[in-house]
């Protein structure tokens, strides 16, 4: 693994434009995509799937589990149905999820966005801050919270590919290009950066935080982890941050009950692991209006709190 | 005034009045903000505005006063209109209306009840709020307290079926102590309401719910003020009021267009829409 340069913020791009133009293209190479989205795919980007392929998208209005119910019962046709709105409201349809595509096992790929914190002004009840938390609890489903615009295109082909239920969380902010669309492997971590002693673990948006932080701590040599597949997690590669590791910090735009944090505690704890875990993210609370920037400063995962964080642990 | 407590009943000149300083504040703060929904503020202002300024108990001085009469808005996106009613009523300072979305506000972007009780109801996820204003004239209800509980709604709101169970659950509790407004602008974010889930014959659905159903311009003050006296007489069923209304009201520019949804003017657009305003704002 080399070093990486200096991140290069000059490619940024919000990950739910690279899913906009990913399912866009994607519908041409495979006619079974059908996409459904409630009145908010101007949001989601759905509306560039919907230009070139209107007989194939459905909008379904302000009613989320409709759509989704609808979704489950297209897959069962053999479509590939994927159902768009705001991560917030299709993870709040959880019992429709559960039974009607989870537990039915249904080919249905739900796209959620407006992550986290960083969707900013909006406030709390637009913000996707527990969809993680929610959806890992279904069996079978499949979570996927890309980074950058490469690793986007390439879950959104993993997700037409895969048979079974697949979640994509992406943002509204932009996001600086970090990978190669060839490093998305679903379930397999990405190393930015090789180090040693302290690890930073981000996920989405938080991924470009830990990558700057590591650039402030350089002297510290941490590895930079980009945990881009919350379930199934990358046991293997946590394992081996365990070998290494004294202290491991995780960083999410998300509650830290549930999200990032939580799956990775599960790997250290079950392989006992004597080092200090520190989960940095929205600590069980709700969220606010502000400025994104301001916002991941004050809920304590900017770059700068996370490097303030390392400090104060190992100093 | 004589009893800042009573319903202030104000003349539909004077309603009118406080409306354009109303409209005035939403720009302000929508341009402050630098984000918002100013399409959906402007087309409920009128009704929102002759709720406090007419119809309701509320007090001022003691804003949580429990025999007040509630208003829920449950299109929560259409906060500014509800945050410059409150202002003008002098139940939240107006200089905190500039403070809209900002970090570490209580007027955040959607109505939050624990840092701003005064809202009622925190809302923003469409579809919840009519259950919640059910639920309050329900314990009203029970509690043999004589408030009423008015809820506003967005057309396309309506979408969602959470609206429907209450619908249907409203008049089987014969809440006569609920109105509920739908503020029919037939816009939303994806289009024209009827283009992207038709809702038509909307006043005839509510009316096979067995609501009292009722169909007004809602941007005409005499008849929100004859709707709601009508509302007053019902004895069992619940109030559905219709209300046609324009998406952007008052402002040349946005009127009718679902560009201006969710985008708030920059300041050359709202020293163009102040314009607009002072320049005698017909209804
Ligand atoms: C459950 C839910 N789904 C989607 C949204 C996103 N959203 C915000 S406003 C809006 C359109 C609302 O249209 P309408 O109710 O007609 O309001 P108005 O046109 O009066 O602003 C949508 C879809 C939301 N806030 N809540």
């Amino acid at each position: 693994m080399s070093a990486p340069s200096t991140p290069s913020t000059s490619k940024e791009k919000a990950t739910r434009d690279s899913f906009g133009e990913a399912i866009r293209d994607l519908g041409k190479e495979f006619s079974k995509i059908v996409v459904l989205d409630a009145d908010l795919s101007v949001s989601t980007k759905s509306i560039l799937f919907a230009k070139e392929f209107p007989e194939r998208f459905f909008q379904m209005g302000i009613a989320e589990s409709n759509m989704i119910g609808t979704a489950a019962g297209l897959s069962f046709t053999g479509l590939i149905p994927f159902c768009c709105s705001f991560g917030a409201f299709v993870a709040g349809r959880y019992e429709t999820i559960r039974v009607s595509v989870g537990y039915s096992k249904a080919n249905v790929k739900i796209i959620g966005t407006h992550s986290g914190l960083g969707i900013g002004d909006d406030g709390y009840t637009q913000m996707g801050l527990e969809d993680i938390n929610v959806l890992r609890g279904i069996p079978g489903m499949i979570l996927i919270n890309p980074s950058d615009d490469a690793t986007t295109r390439a879950a959104v082909r993993f997700a037409v590919t895969h048979e079974g239920p697949v979640y994509l969380r992406l943002t509204r902010q932009k996001l600086p290009s970090l990978h190669q669309i060839t490093d998305f492997q679903c379930g397999r971590g990405i190393i930015l950066k090789e180090g040693k002693d302290l690890a930073l673990i981000g996920t989405g948006s938080t991924v470009i935080e830990c990558l700057k932080a590591s650039q402030t701590l350089s002297k510290l040599n941490p590895w930079v982890i980009d945990i881009h597949t919350i379930k199934p997690i990358d046991r293997a590669l946590i394992k081996t941050l365990a070998r290494n590791c004294k202290h491991i910090i995780t960083a999410e735009d998300h509650n830290v009950v549930g999200g990032l944090g939580t799956a990775v505690s599960e790997v250290l704890a079950e392989e006992g692991w004597a080092g200090k875990l520190v989960r940095l993210g929205v600590q069980d609370t709700y969220g606010e209006s502000g400025a994104p920037d301001e916002l991941y400063e004050k809920y304590g995962f900017s770059a700068n709190k996370i490097t303030q964080k390392v400090m104060s642990l190992v100093g | 005034m004589l009893d800042s407590k009573l319903p202030q009943r104000l003349s539909p000149e004077k309603l009118k009045e406080i409306s354009r300083q109303c409209r005035i504040d939403i720009l302000e703060m929508l341009e402050k903000a630098g984000s918002g929904h100013p399409g959906g503020s402007l087309s409920a202002i009128d009704i929102i505005m002759t709720l406090f300024f007419h119809e309701m108990k509320s007090n001022p001085s003691e804003p949580m006063w429990e025999d007040r009469d509630r208003f829920i808005l449950s299109k929560g996106h259409g906060v500014p209109a509800l945050y410059s009613v409150l202002a003008e009523r002098e139940i939240i300072p107006k200089a905190e209306l500039l403070t809209l979305r900002k970090i570490n506000s209580r007027i955040q972007g959607h109505p939050d009840r624990v840092l701003l009780p005064v809202v009622e109801a925190s809302t923003g996820s469409l579809g919840q709020g009519i259950s919640i204003a059910q639920g309050i004239a329900l314990g009203l209800k029970l509690q043999k307290k004589d408030s009423k509980v008015f809820c506003l709604m967005g057309d396309g709101e309506t979408q969602e079926g959470q609206v429907w169970e209450t619908a249907l659950s409203a008049p089987k509790y014969k809440l006569n102590n609920l109105v509920v407004f739908i503020d029919n602008n037939n816009g939303q974010i994806d289009g024209h309401v009827e283009d992207v889930m038709d809702l038509r014959p909307l006043a005839d659905k509510w009316r096979a719910f067995r609501w009292a159903v009722q169909e007004i311009d809602g941007h005409d003050f005499s008849q929100i003020i004859g709707a709601l006296e009508t509302a007053r007489k019902e004895t069992e069923r619940p109030t559905l009021i219709v209300a046609k209304t324009v998406k952007g009201k008052g402002i040349s520019f946005m009127e009718n267009s679902i560009a201006w949804h969710g985008v708030s003017p920059n300041k050359e657009q709202l020293d163009r829409a102040l314009l607009d305003l002072n320049g005698g704002f017909k209804s």
